[in-house]
């Protein structure tokens, strides 16, 4: 109706109408409701896979929106893993406090080196990003004193959440603690990308150099952008130490990082279900094969990763979005 | 104290960044030519690590004509790849780039696991090349000796033929500027092509020389892609002396760092890494 007058009037319509709720959308949240009556033996898969997702968003507002490739983003998760553990195991064990410690510490720690990232970009950027994980790793190997070093943080109690509802052995309270993490993180994300500031990102990984000739300080915007997704990161490896009860090296290997990026772009990066497509897909494909054939689980994660690559640049959502316009088109 | 020890671990150092030179040079020079980000290199490398395994243990042949067959197999592979794959993401984004070299390096992973089993694979060295021998009151492994040479020997022949041949000028100029290169009349693809084999072929020789010194299992292609990427990174794209000078550096601080502050682990040659990275974003030889 007045949809294209609209456009010149008021700027923000084409943000506006970005933001609209798509009913598919509402029908995803919905489903993600399902598996509490659908496979209930399953939750704690389930609960796996959201704080997966939720990991993925985290790279995703960096990787897909702003175009920083990051080898070691695993850094924030396993930083957010350890101050939740660390938090409880002195005695803290309300995991809700924890859940605003994290990504206080993660948030520093990603503001803190963002000055770094914003400088790099290209081999060097994946260099430097590659570099400072190995480097927290290793110092976390070391400081045995305070993480436990390879034999894992010890002595991690959570209580119940809320003080009434335990972590059970089944995993209910575990997904629905991380579903709600999620689907909140989710919708501030939605907002966030939805903003201004969101377009101006994705402006920046489109262009870096040119933005701020239009008024977008790039640098700062980096900045930005990188702190909040180093938050986000934090708050998905508290979720971990808080639903496991354990926190261990692993969060910080090089393995997590390159896996989330893939889960990414299996999904489709700069998307925002992006990563919660690409997250179900590769947990639910990976609980399925490892139970066949554990070592050769990664053979098809590589063939996975080709395949993507060659057919479907944009992710499986880019694809079927591709296929979605193709048949509109052909259908008027 | 003696420099004895010193001059000791400097010397394995020495040696082992001869080892992450061979392992490196190819990928650097592949990188400045084409920009294109290959993380499979040492996929190649470890190709040719196998090659050598299985004729020196199935087939009886000796450890030394085995390494042709390393540098050949590791040589025709990675073309393979390159017609077939590699060549339609030149133009692609650099994650996806990345993202399919990772994905035919986890594939390499696992079809090795699935032949060779997950064990370290050891290999027999003939004897003149076992043991060691005194120079001056220092005492040298014999191998490692062998690896100097043969490393020294390898970058003195790359440079030499990058400086004074047809081939060598026609690589240096679309390193420098591809399209200008191609303006002359160049072949960039078919050129690029030789460069890959040649770089892969390299790879696949220090794969097969490692064996000896770090052992040879199916997370070789993972374990030494982020030794390779630290030299790569630190001596600049495209640039054989670079690669030579940060795979020195690197050998070193990993060996001292290994002998006398092993509380440090392998921190140091990250600590370097960054450093360099943050003094010089494109490299110690960097020109771009």
């Amino acid at each position: 109706m007045t949809a294209s007058a609209g456009a010149t009037l008021e700027p923000n319509s084409h943000l506006k109408a970005r933001a609209q709720w798509h009913p598919l959308e509402i029908a995803f949240w919905l489903s993600t409701l399902l598996p509490f009556v659908l496979f209930p033996h399953h939750l704690v898969l389930a609960s796996q896979i959201a704080i997966t997702a939720l990991f993925a968003l985290s790279l995703d507002l960096i990787l897909g929106y702003a175009g920083i490739v990051s080898l070691g983003h695993a850094a924030f998760f396993g930083l957010g893993a350890y101050t939740a553990g660390i938090v409880s195991k002195y005695g803290w064990t309300e995991p809700l406090l924890g859940l605003l410690i994290a990504p206080a510490v993660a948030g520093l720690a990603g503001y803190a080196s963002s000055f770094i990232i914003a400088r790099f970009s290209h081999l060097t950027l994946i260099m430097i990003t590659l570099g400072l994980g190995v480097l927290l790793h290793e110092a976390a190997n070391r400081a045995e004193w305070l993480t436990g070093g390879s034999d894992g943080l010890q002595g991690v109690r959570i209580g119940p959440l809320l003080g009434t509802f335990r972590f059970d052995l089944y995993g209910y309270t575990a997904y629905a603690y991380s579903l709600t993490v999620l689907f909140l993180v989710f919708l501030l994300m939605r907002r966030l990308i939805n903003s201004p500031f969101g377009l101006a990102l994705r402006g920046i990984r489109e262009n870096r150099t040119r933005m701020p000739a239009i008024g977008a300080p790039s640098h700062a915007h980096i900045r930005k952008i990188y702190t909040i997704a180093a938050m986000i990161a934090g708050i998905a490896g508290a979720v971990l130490a808080h639903t496991t009860s354990t926190v261990s090296l692993g969060v910080l290997d090089f393995q997590r990082s390159a896996e989330v990026l893939i889960i990414l772009v299996l999904g489709g990066a700069g998307r925002i279900y992006g990563g919660l497509v690409g997250a179900i897909i590769f947990m639910v494909a990976r609980d399925q094969f490892s139970g066949i054939a554990p070592q050769y689980w990664y053979f098809w994660i590589g063939a996975l990763l080709v395949t993507v690559v060659m057919l479907l640049p944009n992710g499986i959502l880019g694809g079927a979005a591709a296929l979605t316009r193709r048949w509109r088109g052909l259908t008027p | 104290m003696t420099l004895g020890p010193i001059l000791g671990v400097l010397f394995d150092g020495f040696a082992y960044g001869m080892l992450l030179f061979l392992l490196s040079v190819g990928l650097s020079v592949t990188l400045g030519m084409m920009n294109f980000v290959n993380l499979a290199h040492c996929a190649f490398a470890m190709l040719g690590g196998y090659v050598t395994v299985t004729l020196t243990r199935t087939f009886g042949w000796p450890f030394l004509a085995t390494l042709p067959l390393a540098f050949l197999a590791a040589a025709v592979a990675s073309v393979a790849f390159e017609r077939t794959l590699y060549r339609r993401l030149y133009r692609a984004a650099e994650l996806d780039q990345v993202l399919l070299t990772i994905g035919l390096t986890f594939m390499s992973v696992a079809a090795a696991a699935y032949f060779f089993g997950t064990v370290v694979q050891p290999v027999e060295t003939p004897s003149y090349l076992r043991g060691s021998i005194d120079i001056m009151g220092m005492t040298v492994g014999r191998y490692r000796l062998f690896l100097v040479v043969t490393g020294l020997l390898v970058a003195l022949l790359l440079l030499l033929t990058l400086d004074s041949t047809r081939f060598g000028a026609t690589v240096r100029a679309a390193v420098d500027n591809q399209r200008m290169a191609r303006g002359l009349g160049i072949n960039v693809e078919s050129w690029f092509a030789v460069t890959f084999a040649l770089g892969s072929g390299l790879a696949g020789l220090g794969g097969a020389l490692a064996i000896e010194i770090v052992g040879l299992d199916p997370h070789f292609a993972f374990t030494y892609l982020v030794y390779v990427l630290i030299v790569v990174s630190v001596g600049g794209l495209g640039s054989i002396s670079g690669s030579f000078a940060a795979a020195v550096v690197i050998g070193i601080s990993d060996m001292i760092g290994k002998y006398y502050f092993p509380a440090l682990g392998s921190f140091l040659i990250y600590l370097v890494m960054v450093a360099v990275l943050m003094w010089r974003p494109t490299g110690l030889f960097g020109r771009r």
